[in-house]
Formats: structure tokens, C-alpha cells, sequence
């Protein structure tokens, strides 16, 4: 079983509804017992940095995940997700991730080609920087659906793939059994539900 | 490098999808969920649904197909028609819906892109704004393009961007319905205006017409229509491959 966090952050109902189009079994929960008897995590989040660390810290599934994450058990972070699990953001100000992996968290109009806009919105092409069970059964080259104004910058050794954007942006990183990945594998067609089939029965 | 989406667009009215659909392989050519099936499976990049029901049993019937389309189809999904307050983006994002765009709702209430801009941020918020040249200005036109508002369009457009829309969709009233092309020279001056994603709306009559866009408008992100693509004028993957073709990149 799946269990997708809920700790008050955007809409859950298209990536619930993309397990069960693979034919797994996920709940939206914000029960510690559940997080601890499900086989793997997904952290999800959209909006703001400094808003969804407060409310996984109030809400105690920031600890949660944490101690999971301990323990070895698969974790997936997508889009604000992926971004909570690096050392800290500088999205107006400067806040502190989950720390999970290496990196921090930056605003991509430091790096990309000036007169491209922001958000990076839209299906862009993944370029593998190195293997990972996650991307086993798609392509390099392959393209998902991406929305972010921020990127996670220094993490290195991490970096699973990149997308070229003005800059070469962090598309998924991973550290252990902590997985990132910054566009929405329930909005990327057959490719994204590929990702997920993948973390579900490979990872 | 980033693709140009190419985006179907489908009426919904009583639960059925407005203009007629003719396709090979559908077994109920206006069930809007097995229309967005089939296009998801058939290279669309997104879809946009609008709800041009009057009744509230065409409006509770629209968000039961609304859900039932996020639960098949994984691509992004934009929600227009009936949006006046933000108890109707809330209604449909919990439906499924990534965008919701607004068009007479905001003309109404400007206040409005602001409020919900705020509470689900700037790329979920999707200004639809219907444009048609009178004495030599281009005009907002409200209630499906049948109501001039007297209002200048870039300035409309520009002040809702200030408030927070993330994203445009500028459907021309002069060149919908004539497949003559899209109207470049409204495109142009929005895509100088703003910076956010713009969808070019309305004359698309064949492939090269999204070739002429994108080739002429480097600032235009996507191209949307609707009966083109329902009665299977142009398909989608002719489509993308023509502009890979023409060294656009697109999503194959």
C-alpha cells in the first residue's frame, strides 16, 4: 500500500487517482500508524516553501516521514514534495527542508536565459544523469509536465535527471531510498504513471 | 527545451460534449470522459473543459464528468465556464481540475483573479479573455463574445496579470469558426505585453496554421481548438509530427 501525505497542501485526488490506474492501492492519510504499516510514501505539495514546511512541521508528519525515512522505506517527493526533502529553501527568505538530501532549494531565474518565463510551465524532456530503478521503464529523452518557479540547486551526486530550460534544472534526484522528482508524474501521461509504477514495484 | 502544447478544447453541455465529434473507435462520440480519453491516449498535451450549462443539474452533472475524467486521464486538465467566485475553483480543483480559467466571472468581480490567485497560487489561475476589433481597438467581449465591454484588451489583460493570472487563453471573436489562421497580430501584441504562458484560441483551420503560429510567435505557447480536432480535420499526432517536422519542438 501507498500512503500519499496529507498535511493540508493542494489537491490529492489526480495523484490518488493515478495508483489506482496502475492498479495500486494508495490512501491519503495524515495517521503516523498508516505511514508506518504502508510499504511506500509519497510526499506531494504545491504553493509556497515556507507555508507547506510549517504545516508538515504542525501537523507531526514532517517527524514522520523522517522516521520512516530512517528505517529505509521508499519516499517519493513531487514537485513542493521533492523540494521539502533538500536542506533548505531560499524561496522569499530562507527555510529548512526536510534535510533528506543534499542541496537547497533556489529560484530559477537565477540561472535560466533571460526573457524565458516563469514558471517553467509545460512538457519537457528528461535527460538521465545517471541509472536509477525509477526511470526503468522510460526513456531518456522522454518528456513530463512540469510547473516551478524553483529548482534544487547543490545537490550535486544526487541529480538523477535534468531538464534543459535556459539551464539544466534538477528534474528528480534521489539519495538512498528518498526519491524527488520535480514535475507531476499524475499529470505526465503514460510516462508519469510509468514513474509511479516503477517506485511502487522496482524501488 | 521546452514543448508547444497543442491543446483540444471541449464544450460540455447537459453532460455531453457541444460540437459534434466524429471519430472512429468512440463508442459514444459525446461522452466528454471518453473524448478526453481518447485524446490523452492520442497526443494531446492538455485538455480544456468548459461547462456551458445554464441549469444546476447541468452543473452538478458536469463536475460528476469532471471527476470521472481525473480519475482516467493523467494529463493537465483546465476548467472554464461558470467560474464567478472561488467556491467555483474550489468546486472544481477538488474535482480534478490543475487550472481553472476565468473569463466573465473576473470582468464581473476583478477582485476574483486576485483572490483565488492567492489562495492556489498564480498557475492555477487561467485568464480566458474573448477579443474582437471594434473601430480599429481590440475589445473584450463578455458572455461568450456577445456582450462588448468597452474595455481595451492588452490593458484588461495586462491588469489581470498584475492580479495574479498565471496564464492566457486569447481567443480571437474575428477569426473563431473562419479556419483562416490564428489572429497574429492580437497574438503579437499580447505575447509583447505580458510574460506569463499565452494559448493562442480561434482559426485554426489546418496544420500549417499552428506552424505559421508558433513559427511567427515565438512567445506563444500553445495552440488550442476544438471542432478541427472533433471531427478529426486535423489529427494530433499529424500535427506534432509537422511541427517536429518544422523544427518546433513538441511532444511526440
Amino acid at each position: 500500500m501507498v500512503a500519499i501525505i496529507d498535511y493540508g497542501v493542494g489537491n490529492l485526488f489526480s495523484l490518488k487517482s493515478s495508483f489506482a490506474a496502475i492498479g495500486q492501492e494508495a490512501v491519503v492519510t495524515a495517521d503516523r500508524d498508516a505511514l508506518r504499516s504502508a510499504e511506500k510514501l509519497v510526499l506531494p505539495g504545491v504553493g509556497a516553501f515556507r507555508d507547506a514546511a510549517e504545516k508538515l512541521r504542525a501537523s507531526g508528519m514532517g517527524d514522520a516521514v523522517l522516521a520512516e525515512a530512517a528505517r529505509g522505506k521508499p519516499l517519493l517527493g513531487i514537485c513542493l514534495g521533492m523540494q521539502l526533502l533538500f536542506d533548505r529553501s531560499y524561496e522569499y527568505g530562507e527555510y529548512e527542508g526536510l534535510g533528506l538530501i543534499h542541496g537547497s532549494v533556489r529560484p530559477i531565474a537565477d540561472v535560466i536565459a533571460r526573457g524565458l518565463k516563469i514558471p517553467h510551465i509545460g512538457w519537457n524532456a528528461l535527460s538521465f544523469r545517471r541509472q536509477s530503478p525509477l526511470f526503468g521503464r522510460i526513456h531518456d529523452g522522454d518528456c513530463v509536465y512540469f510547473v516551478h518557479s524553483y529548482y534544487a540547486a547543490d545537490c550535486g551526486e544526487a541529480v538523477l535527471a535534468t531538464t534543459e530550460y535556459g539551464a539544466e534544472l534538477t528534474a528528480a534526484a534521489a539519495k538512498g531510498s528518498v526519491y524527488g522528482c520535480q514535475f507531476h508524474p499524475e499529470k505526465s501521461g503514460d510516462v508519469g504513471l510509468n514513474i509511479l509504477r516503477a517506485f511502487c514495484e522496482d524501488v | 527545451m521546452i514543448t508547444k502544447r497543442i491543446i483540444p478544447c471541449l464544450d460540455v453541455r447537459d453532460g455531453r460534449v457541444v460540437k459534434g465529434v466524429n471519430f472512429e473507435g468512440l463508442g459514444d462520440v459525446a461522452s466528454p470522459v471518453e473524448l478526453a480519453e481518447y485524446y490523452s491516449a492520442n497526443g494531446a498535451d492538455e485538455l480544456v473543459f468548459y461547462d456551458i450549462t445554464a441549469s444546476a443539474e447541468g452543473r452538478a452533472l458536469f463536475t460528476d464528468i469532471l471527476c470521472e475524467t481525473a480519475r482516467r486521464v493523467f494529463i493537465p486538465l483546465t476548467v472554464g465556464g461558470g467560474i464567478n467566485t472561488v467556491a467555483d475553483f474550489d468546486r472544481v480543483l477538488k474535482c480534478g481540475a490543475d487550472k481553472v480559467s476565468v473569463n466573465s466571472g473576473a470582468i464581473r468581480n476583478p477582485a476574483l483573479i486576485g483572490e483565488a490567485a492567492k489562495l492556489y497560487g498564480d498557475q492555477c489561475v487561467v485568464l480566458s479573455v474573448d477579443v474582437k476589433r471594434v473601430d480599429g481597438a481590440f475589445r473584450v467581449f463578455a458572455k461568450g463574445g456577445r456582450e462588448d465591454t468597452g474595455m481595451e484588451a492588452i490593458e484588461w489583460i495586462r491588469r489581470c496579470v498584475g492580479d495574479g493570472a498565471g496564464e492566457l487563453v486569447v481567443n480571437s471573436i474575428d477569426t473563431d469558426g473562419v479556419k483562416g489562421g490564428f489572429d497574429l497580430e492580437l497574438l503579437e501584441k499580447v505575447c509583447a505585453a505580458v510574460s506569463v504562458p499565452v494559448i493562442a484560441s480561434g482559426g485554426a483551420g489546418c496544420i500549417e496554421d499552428f506552424i505559421t503560429l508558433f513559427r511567427t510567435l515565438p512567445g506563444v505557447d500553445a495552440g488550442l481548438a476544438a471542432s478541427i480536432f472533433h471531427f478529426g480535420e486535423v489529427r494530433i499526432r499529424d500535427l506534432k509530427a509537422a511541427m517536429a517536422a518544422n523544427g518546433i519542438p513538441a511532444r511526440l
